[in-house]
């Protein structure tokens, strides 16, 4: 019970809690640049997550023979062999996606959400929960980049995933597609997840990990 | 001549890699609080930028190319990037101390600097072609776009930082929404064809 509970935060940790795009900000680079239709949000998303789950496990079960000096370049090695696998993979099934996300493909290598996890927890936990954290962390960052894409996309060219939803009501406003449009719905979307984490902070400070001070086992702060 | 300096307009305005590309948004929002700091970092980025370009440049043409290995691009630049900076960073220690104060702290920033991986990869894109003064040129030219953006960015940002700002929009948001103000200019020069 108490594995399968713990399973489960760290699971829904990198949707909710700690989400990678909007809450603790990495991975800005792809998430600006590829989301000017959901449709490549989704695609970005889901090849981070192969990624992240990938280095995440390998990282983890050979955490405990990496000499701590050399364990940085030795994570990025992992990492660079898992995003060249999904470039060929993507290459082979899907050259259409492969063509539009373009460059970004091989710069996951550079993404600080991978590296990050890495470091913060496949180096200090055992392979399934890794797995697990990989995954949610995935899902976290394609869920952002979904929703950003989705915005820009139904502004900026008044689609969602293909589907033309303003037939001729408004002219889309094509800015929102452009660079300016992924920074400006992107500074909106942060400003609305901080209000409303603030707000779900008065109706429930022993819920906030920064202030509690309570100590409940299965609490972060506690252990 | 006139290749290098198309190549150089293109890089610092027409596809700057921070404002139109959005490579390197990391250090470009991490480190442009002030414009000390941002200068700083800016050297750093533009030095090693104009180094990789050259080494990973050469790593493709002269040992992935001839071997049929070019799939193995990412590996090869980032462990040839990561390599350099470090070398970067011991021989500046060594010969140049005063410029190693000035940058080292941002130098280890770099390896993970989506901005230097970004120019080797575009850098051996058949579609451009380039020689290898070229590629080397085109990374200098980035580095000074990703320069230009950083520094105006950091002066808009100092004045942010003492101006009323709705309790939500603080910090990060604003920056970005500056940002895309900044964003907005060099889309300006979208339109420039230089022939």
């Amino acid at each position: 019970m108490a594995v399968k509970s713990k399973a489960l935060t760290v699971l829904a940790n990198g949707f909710l809690k700690e989400n990678p795009t909007l809450r603790l900000l990495l991975g800005m680079c792809p998430s600006l640049a590829v989301t000017t239709l959901a449709k490549n949000g989704i695609g970005m998303g889901i090849a981070a997550t192969v990624v992240l789950i990938g280095s995440n496990v390998v990282i983890s079960l050979i955490r405990k023979i990496v000499p701590d000096k050399v364990r940085i370049p030795v994570f990025i090695t992992v990492i660079a062999g898992f995003v060249t696998i999904v470039k060929m993979l993507m290459e082979a099934y899907f050259p259409d996606l492969n063509k539009q996300l373009g460059i970004f493909i091989p710069l996951i290598v550079v993404n600080c959400i991978i590296l990050a996890r890495a470091e913060m927890f496949a180096s200090k936990n055992g392979p399934l929960l890794s797995a697990l954290d990989g995954l949610g962390m995935g899902i976290g960052f394609t869920a952002a980049l979904f929703v950003i894409g989705s915005v820009r996309e139904i502004l900026g060219a008044g689609t969602w995933m293909g589907i033309t939803l303003t037939a001729d009501l408004f002219d889309p406003a094509t800015i929102m597609i452009l660079p300016p449009g992924g920074f400006l719905v992107m500074g909106c979307l942060i400003a609305l997840v901080n209000k409303l984490s603030r707000r779900k902070k008065k109706a429930s400070i022993a819920g906030d990990p920064e202030k509690c001070a309570m100590g409940c086992p299965g609490c972060e702060k506690a252990s | 001549m006139k290749e290098l300096f198309v190549i150089l307009i293109g890089a610092m305005f027409i596809e700057n890699f921070v404002l139109s590309k959005f490579l390197g948004i990391c250090p470009f929002l991490g480190v442009s609080q002030k414009t000390s700091t941002a200068l700083g970092m800016s050297g750093a980025v533009v030095f090693v930028m104009t180094l990789s370009s050259a080494a990973t440049y050469l790593v493709n043409d002269l040992l992935l190319k001839p071997n049929d290995l070019e799939y193995l691009q990412t590996i090869a630049f980032i462990l040839v990037i990561a390599a350099l900076v470090q070398f970067v960073e011991i021989v500046l220690k060594k010969l140049v101390p005063p410029l190693y104060k000035a940058l080292g702290i941002y130098l280890p920033l770099i390896t993970t600097n989506c901005a230097v991986l970004g120019s080797a990869l575009i850098n051996v894109d058949p579609e451009r072609n380039y020689s290898l003064l070229e590629a080397i040129f085109f990374g200098f030219s980035a580095g000074l776009g990703f320069t230009i953006a950083l520094i105006l960015f950091s002066g808009i940002r100092e004045r942010l930082e003492t101006s009323d700002i709705p309790e939500s929009f603080k910090g990060m948001p604003i920056a970005l929404i500056a940002a895309s103000l900044v964003s907005v200019a060099f889309v300006g020069f979208a339109g420039l064809v230089i022939q």
